[in-house]
């Protein structure tokens, strides 16, 4: 109890600390005010005329998302074996995830040159190191039934991977890619903000143009694609599981 | 006892599923114009980039220290924020507490709807409205966090044991008091547990948050990318790993202890 006590002032002390090192914004309450109103106004009228544009943006974006995570869910499958059979592995891929998808994109912006073909790879190396750890933790759980009766017939051991292993894991393995997607159609949305390719570079243009009307537009787009994918991605792994 | 056909070990809609990503991948990438050949030209650039990544800027950590500690600020004071707001919210997203049905589905699509915005496009929204720095960082985190708080708290809330909010309605019970005496008791503990996480997602978040110009480290980290100045780039990483992991092993340890 005394411990509680204890890390709850701990708490305290911090959230305090927190509070009185704000800097306070430049505006003044009024205009913030009726600037968020405009803002509100102009998003709940969407300028339909921008929707074409809009859609090819956000195309790209899943395109992005598709194929990022396309390539994390095929580059993870050696990574989990390395991480399931290694602790080595494991700290490998824990060093690849801590780097977030946006510095990937810088870095990848370096050498590609703006583009969606550096948020791509930024999303497959970033993913790679997430798939990767619970792709290994799903290999982790294989039943050794199958390997061992493949093994007691004499079956070459070559053929233990594609006849006992991978039909035990490749369920869970499609699974967490899709899950992946969800995620990454997010990500695949802001890493514009960095030039790195889809309906990101054209929103922040029109949030620092203040053209609400635009924003609007690419937000409703934005949010019914996730809602659609977040719904078919739910739909689907039932179906897997 | 039935014989049962042996069933070939991947089946086939495998196969077509794979070849069909397949076609859908070159499509998508043909459309990307990505051409993987350019990774090769690009390589020797991002490799004398990790160069100089290993030679970080130790002197200019002065600098970042402080931004870093800005950037802890945002992310503590918009979780907390974020699980504060969660209140009344988290209780009417649960079916078993909720006053009404349409108060239900209102809430489960409130926060759903919260969390389909990224965290980046928030601050630049909040930047827009209360200016450059912390506070649209602040801001943007609160909102993402109450969709996530409010998310888990509430799927907690409707797997808590029944017996204590019957007894309490049995007894004459207004709604407000039942979730006081009875729902909040049993789910407390999570509640703080689900902040502490929301705190590790939002610190990893804060970083970046700069880069729209939502205050915090993400600011010195974009100057310093555009001015090209690699060890200073490495230095920022370098510290934020460091406060990344801190803050994750506090947090997790917290967690193990609460519950």
């Amino acid at each position: 109890m005394k411990e509680r006590t204890f890390w709850l002032v701990v708490l305290g002390a911090l959230l305090i600390w927190s509070f009185l090192g704000l800097s306070w914004p430049g505006k003044t309450l009024a205009v913030g005010l009726s600037m968020a109103a405009k803002m509100v106004e102009g998003i709940l009228h969407p300028d339909w005329s921008f929707a074409g544009e809009t859609l090819r943006y956000l195309l790209e974006s899943l395109e992005m998302a598709f194929v990022g995570t396309a390539l994390s869910a095929l580059l993870a499958i050696p990574f989990g074996f390395w991480a399931a059979a290694h602790p080595i592995g494991k700290a490998f891929l824990a060093a690849v995830r801590t780097f977030p998808e946006l510095i990937l994109a810088i870095v990848f912006l370096v050498g590609l040159g703006p583009g969606p073909f550096a948020g791509v790879m930024a999303l497959a190396v970033h993913s790679t190191g997430m798939l990767g750890k619970l792709y290994g933790e799903a290999v982790e759980h294989v039943s050794p039934g199958p390997r061992e009766a493949l093994l007691a017939v004499g079956a070459p051991s070559t053929s233990l991977l594609w006849l006992a292993v991978l039909p035990q894991v490749l369920p869970a393995f499609l699974s967490l890619a899709i899950y992946r997607f969800e995620i990454n159609v997010r990500a695949a949305t802001v890493l514009g903000v960095v030039g790195a390719g889809g309906i990101g570079t054209p929103l922040l243009f029109s949030l620092q143009a203040y053209a609400w009307p635009k924003v609007g537009m690419m937000l409703l787009a934005i949010v019914v694609a996730v809602f659609a994918v977040d719904f078919l991605s739910a739909r689907a792994r039932q179906k897997l599981v | 006892m039935a014989e049962e056909a042996p069933r070939i070990p991947i089946p086939w809609a495998w196969y077509g599923g794979g070849l069909l990503s397949l076609a859908v991948i070159f499509i998508s990438s043909w459309h990307l114009q990505i051409r993987p050949q350019e990774l090769l030209q690009g390589l020797p650039q991002m490799i004398r980039l990790f160069q100089e990544f290993l030679h970080p800027d130790v002197s200019y950590l002065k600098k970042v220290l402080p931004a870093l500690l800005d950037t802890l600020r945002m992310a503590i004071g918009g979780t907390a924020m974020g699980a504060f707001f969660s209140f009344p919210l988290l209780f009417w997203a649960a079916k078993n507490t909720a006053p009404a049905p349409w108060v239900y589905h209102l809430s489960r699509f409130l926060l759903n709807f919260l969390r389909t915005l990224p965290e980046l496009l928030l601050a630049a929204l909040f930047v827009a409205v209360v200016g450059l720095g912390m506070m649209s960082g602040l801001l943007a985190i609160a909102i993402f966090s109450l969709g996530i708080i409010g998310k888990l708290a509430s799927e907690k809330v409707e797997t808590i044991d029944p017996g204590p909010l019957e007894a309490l309605q049995a007894v004459g019970a207004p709604l407000p008091v039942r979730i006081l005496w009875a729902a909040w008791p049993q789910m407390s503990p999570d509640w703080l547990s689900y902040t502490l996480y929301t705190l590790e997602i939002n610190i990893r978040a804060a970083t970046i948050l700069g880069l729209v110009g939502a205050g915090g480290i993400g600011s010195l980290l974009t100057t310093a990318m555009k001015s090209l100045a690699y060890p200073k780039v490495a230095a920022i990483l370098l510290a934020v790993f460091f406060m990344v992991l801190l803050v994750e092993g506090w947090s997790s340890f917290m967690r193990r202890r609460i519950l």
